[in-house]
C-alpha cells in the first residue's frame, strides 16, 4: 500500500527540500520505490538539490494539463533506479496546480510507487495546502528557533483540519524532524532543547539532524546527503528517520560527526 | 550589571521557550476557535485579580508546562503595595 508523505514546515529555509531529497534517497537506498514531487511552482529547487536540473523536460503542470504523460515527466535518478523525481514548473502560474489535477496525479503515483514524498513550498497558501491535502503522513521540519516552532505549530493545526484525512475524521500521522540542531549550543542554554520543542509541539520525534557542513556540500554538488556522504552525521540521522518511517523502532540519538584530529583542532573553521 | 543578570543574559533558550508557550496557547485559540483550557484559566485568573487591584500587565509572569500526563500553570503577579513599594509574588 503506497504512502503519501508531505514534508512541510510553514517557514522557509528550514530544510524541507534537503530533507525531501535525503529521506527519499534513504528510502530508495533501502529498496523502496520512491517518487519525490516538487510542489513549489515558480520556485522549484528539488531538481537542483537532486542534481537533475538539466534533465527536466516536462513538469507536474504539463501532466495536470494533459500536455505530457506522467511517464514523460518523471525523471529517474542516475544513482538509484528506484528513485524518481516529478519536478514543479518554473514558469507557470501556481494557480495551474488544481485540486482535481493534483488528486489525479497522486492517485496515479500511488499505483507505481511505495512512497510519494511531496515537497511543500513555504507558507500556508495554495501550494502548501495542496501538498498536504492528500497526505497519509506528515513530516514537520523544524529548526530549534522561535519563528520556526511557531510556524510548525500553525502547520500542525492545518494538518489536523484541512487535509482529506482530517476531514474524513481520520488521524493524520505527524512526525517532527528537528534540523540544524547544535547540541553544544542547546546544552549551553543558547538554543531550544529537543525536549522544549517536543513539549511545545507535542508530536512524536522522527529524528534530529545536527547542523553540519555536509548538508551544504551535498547540495553544492546536487546529491542527497545520504548518498553524497553516507557516514556523515546528517546522513545517519536521515537514514534512521527513513527506517522509523518504515515502522522500525530505533532509539533516537543525536548523531555526531567523527572529526579528525585536525578537524577537532580547527573546529568550525574547516568548511 | 550584577552577577545574576550576567547569567540570565547567557541563557536565552528558556526565554524562547516561555515566549513560545504563551504565544502558541493564545494563537491556537484564535485559529481553532476552540478555547485552550490553560489559556482560558490564565485570562480568567488575571481578570479576577484585576477586579480587586490594578495589575500592570508587564508585572505579570505566566508560565505553562505541558507533558503527557499533566499541564501546570504558574502565574506570578506583582501587586502594588499600599505604601507605594512593590511586593513580589501573590
Amino acid at each position: 500500500m503506497a504512502k503519501v508523505l508531505v514534508v512541510t514546515s510553514g517557514k522557509g529555509g528550514v530544510g524541507k527540500t534537503t530533507s525531501t531529497a535525503a529521506l527519499g534517497a534513504a528510502l530508495a537506498q533501502a529498496g523502496e520505490k520512491v517518487v519525490v514531487v516538487d510542489f513549489d511552482v515558480g520556485l522549484r529547487n528539488l531538481d537542483l538539490v537532486m542534481g537533475a536540473e538539466r534533465r527536466v523536460v516536462f513538469d507536474f503542470i504539463n501532466v495536470i494539463q494533459g500536455e505530457a504523460k506522467l511517464q514523460q515527466a518523471l525523471i529517474r535518478d542516475k544513482r538509484l533506479d528506484t528513485l524518481c523525481l516529478l519536478p514543479a514548473s518554473q514558469t507557470r502560474d501556481k494557480d495551474a496546480l488544481t485540486e482535481a489535477g493534483v488528486a489525479r496525479i497522486l492517485a496515479e503515483l500511488r499505483e507505481k510507487f511505495d512512497w510519494v514524498i511531496c515537497d511543500s513550498p513555504a507558507g500556508i497558501e495554495r501550494g502548501a495546502a495542496l501538498a498536504m491535502r492528500h497526505a497519509d503522513v506528515a513530516v514537520v521540519v523544524t529548526n530549534p528557533e522561535v519563528s520556526s516552532v511557531r510556524d510548525s505549530d500553525r502547520i500542525i493545526g492545518l494538518l489536523d483540519s484541512k487535509t482529506e484525512r482530517a476531514e474524513r475524521g481520520e488521524r493524520m500521522e505527524k512526525h517532527l524532524l528537528l534540523t540544524r540542531y547544535d547540541p553544544i549550543r542547546a546544552e549551553r542554554g543558547e538554543m531550544l532543547k529537543i525536549d522544549d520543542v517536543l513539549e511545545i509541539l507535542s508530536i512524536p520525534l522522527l529524528g534530529i539532524v545536527p547542523e553540519s557542513e555536509e548538508v551544504l556540500r551535498a547540495s553544492n554538488v546536487g546529491s542527497p546527503v545520504t548518498l553524497n556522504s553516507p557516514v556523515s552525521a546528517p546522513a545517519r540521522a536521515y537514514m534512521d528517520a527513513a527506517r522509523r518511517l518504515k515502522g522500525e523502532a530505533l532509539d533516537i540519538v543525536v548523531p555526531k560527526d567523527r572529526k579528525s584530529l585536525l578537524g577537532k583542532l580547527f573546529g568550525r573553521r574547516a568548511a | 550589571m550584577n552577577l545574576m543578570s550576567f547569567f540570565a543574559r547567557r541563557t536565552s533558550a528558556p526565554v524562547a521557550r516561555e515566549r513560545l508557550q504563551i504565544l502558541l496557547a493564545h494563537e491556537r485559540v484564535l485559529v481553532s476557535g476552540e478555547p485552550d483550557l490553560v489559556a482560558v484559566l490564565r485570562e480568567q485568573i488575571l481578570a479576577l485579580v484585576a477586579r480587586h487591584v490594578s495589575v500592570d500587565q508587564d508585572r505579570v509572569r505566566v508560565q505553562m508546562n505541558r507533558d503527557a500526563t499533566a499541564s501546570t500553570l504558574e502565574i506570578e503577579v506583582e501587586l502594588p503595595a499600599p505604601s507605594g513599594a512593590r511586593i513580589a509574588r501573590a
